[in-house]
């Protein structure tokens, strides 16, 4: 069932301690300063470190009234592929949708090809997030990373303001370091897509 | 100013440019980031407040009565459980006339534990006296925290500001923080005309024998008659100076033309205002009624606003076993002698997600003849019935189970 007017609703799949809800909270926050509506919430549920953990984020032009899980999204990002063979992490995703997942693994590799195969080129994106998190941050906290590949993948986002959202969240030299993080894989995608067709 | 973040922040920040006095804290899901935001503005000096931690709800509340009756502008928060551990509190507040804010970050109530939003916790509080108005958007949650200080100080009543659990004070929206000198102009300093104090000595909430306490009721009905104006005023002046629609006794959505008429309180309007356009889209006449203000409940409005609808939905996040949706008996009551029909749905218990798709399902099932009454939205049959099955018949007169 599409919403009326431009929204954009993103899930998020991780698991509890990679900080998924904070993902969303940065996705709002950039969507935000671009002047956009913006709305981000986890799923609620009693998180405990390791547990699959699933949060939110509607980005709109216009007021967001909706307050139900997203059941559709236009885009999904997965933190952690392990979850791929426990959960249907492509349940509902729109037939011109996103999926952006942390891993070395293509989709067919994790065995979700059958559900994004359909999907636009460009529009299914893997990469080692942890990797890039680790060289930057020193961490393998993938959030900072995933959130710079998307705005390079689906351009709903503006890499600038991607950065100031994470320096909002994360002031000081942690903040720098995540958006030295993002920068590169903005940068990362943005060269693999030119030229390129597919992924 | 313009902020994107947690709906607890919103409301920790409103309630900072309140300038309260003393704040009560004691942790319980899914209230607690507003105090700990709280706390995090005393601690930096960005809020000059005596900010006291205590070792449990009723002694939350029981600080705020003491800190209220001294008289100095107080503050607490509390959720589910908490509010229930606080209820002889709740009641002394009221009796009292302090002019205590307190927000609901409004959850379940156990048993079985669960965490997650509904209304049980405000329906199980209706009768304490408090004023309670329920927030349908952040926005609102920030906004009617400046007018409860208001409306409490000027009626000399407590008021409980219902925030939906996670939903709300979790959610990452964007929120409108009005300035420090606005709110200094629309709430002004409080100043009590009775304190505690040492040296002149007196009590409050001393014994009232069978001669009086008939009259000190009467006087608190009717003090929440006059809260009826007080509520709309608050709501019309907070308009003109911060240019908002925030609060007042209930607010329509398409509802002027409307054969049905969906009644809800707090968050979930949203989610059905959202329905009500992809309704109206398909040609169905459906408009929305939220109730912001339960206590007092404003049953002139509610009866002239619905009187001429054809079918009354009320959506209740709360359940009475044994009797029904309490939010439903109420409207039902306004509209005695009045046409609708009125229906009553339980929906959303615990934190079940009240989706557009069982929205549509739901208005559906409504245009149809045979309603069930309450009807529970969403309901799962099979696993009821997996459960009833291995359950033994202890009453021997059962007439369904087939084992007696």
């Amino acid at each position: 069932m599409p919403i009326k007017g431009c929204m954009f609703q993103i899930r998020i799949h991780g698991r509890g301690g990679q900080g998924v809800v904070t993902a969303a909270d940065l996705f709002a926050v950039a969507a935000f300063l671009e002047g956009k509506h913006a709305q981000a919430f986890p799923s609620f549920g009693s998180e405990r470190m390791g547990a699959p953990v699933v949060a939110f984020c509607r980005i709109s032009s216009t007021e967001i009234r909706l307050r139900e899980p997203v059941l559709e999204p236009d885009a999904l990002i997965i933190q952690d592929p392990t979850l791929c063979a426990s959960v249907d992490v492509c349940e509902g995703l729109s037939q011109n949708g996103y999926i952006l997942i942390n891993s070395k693994k293509s989709p067919k590799e994790l065995g979700i090809n059958d559900r994004v195969r359909n999907l636009p080129p460009k529009h299914v994106l893997y990469l080692d997030a942890a990797a890039i998190a680790t060289e930057h941050v020193g961490r393998p906290i993938p959030n900072a990373v995933l959130l710079g590949a998307f705005a390079a993948q689906t351009e709903i986002l503006q890499l600038e303001n991607v950065k100031s959202a994470i320096l909002t969240k994360f002031p000081g030299s942690m903040g720098e370091k995540n958006v030295a993080a993002a920068t590169a894989a903005f940068e990362s995608v943005q060269q693999r897509f030119q030229g390129a067709d597919s992924c | 100013m313009l902020k994107q973040i947690e709906g607890s922040q919103g409301v920790a920040a409103a309630v900072a440019l309140c300038r309260p006095d003393v704040i009560c804290a004691y942790p319980i899901t899914p209230q607690t980031h507003i105090v700990e935001d709280l706390s995090a503005l005393v601690k930096a000096g960005k809020l000059r407040s005596e900010y006291i931690n205590v070792e449990s709800e009723f002694a939350a509340l029981s600080v705020a009565i003491g800190a209220s009756a001294a008289g100095v502008r107080s503050y607490t928060a509390t959720s589910s459980q908490g509010l229930l551990f606080m209820a002889e509190a709740v009641y002394n507040a009221s009796g009292m006339e302090l002019p205590i804010v307190m927000t609901l970050g409004n959850r379940a109530i156990g048993a079985p534990i669960n965490i997650w939003n509904d209304h049980s916790d405000a329906i199980a509080m209706r009768g304490a006296g408090w004023i309670m108005l329920f927030a349908e958007t952040n926005q609102e949650a920030a906004d009617l925290h400046i007018q409860a200080f208001r409306i409490a100080e000027v009626l000399r009543c407590p008021v409980m500001i219902c925030v939906d659990g996670f939903v709300l004070t979790h959610a990452n929206d964007r929120i409108d923080i009005p300035m420090q000198d606005e709110v200094d102009a629309f709430l002004p300093t409080f100043s009590s005309d009775q304190t505690l104090d040492p040296a002149h000595p007196c009590s409050v909430g001393a014994m009232v024998g069978p001669e009086a306490f008939t009259e000190v009721r009467y006087l608190a009905h009717i003090k929440q008659q006059t809260a009826l104006l007080e509520i709309t005023r608050i709501a019309d002046e907070f308009y003109n100076t911060f240019q908002r629609h925030s609060g007042g006794l209930v607010r329509e959505y398409r509802l002027k033309d409307a054969e049905v008429v969906v009644v809800s309180m707090g968050s979930v309007t949203g989610t059905i205002k959202e329905t009500i356009d992809e309704e109206r889209a398909a040609g169905h006449s459906i408009g929305s009624l939220n109730i912001v203000s339960f206590r007092p409940f404003p049953a002139e409005s509610i009866r002239e606003m619905l009187k001429k609808a054809r079918t009354v939905i009320v959506i209740d996040r709360a359940i009475e076993p044994g009797d029904g949706g309490p939010v439903f008996q109420q409207v039902q009551h306004a509209l005695i002698g009045e046409a609708p029909k009125v229906c009553s749905v339980i929906a959303g218990l615990g934190g079940r997600a009240v989706t557009r798709p069982a929205l549509h399902r739901l208005f559906e099932y409504m245009r149809s003849d045979a309603v069930e009454s309450p009807y529970f939205l969403d309901l799962n049959t099979q696993a009821l019935s997996n459960f009833l099955s291995t359950q033994r018949c202890r009453s021997g007169c059962c007439h369904s189970c087939g084992s007696c």
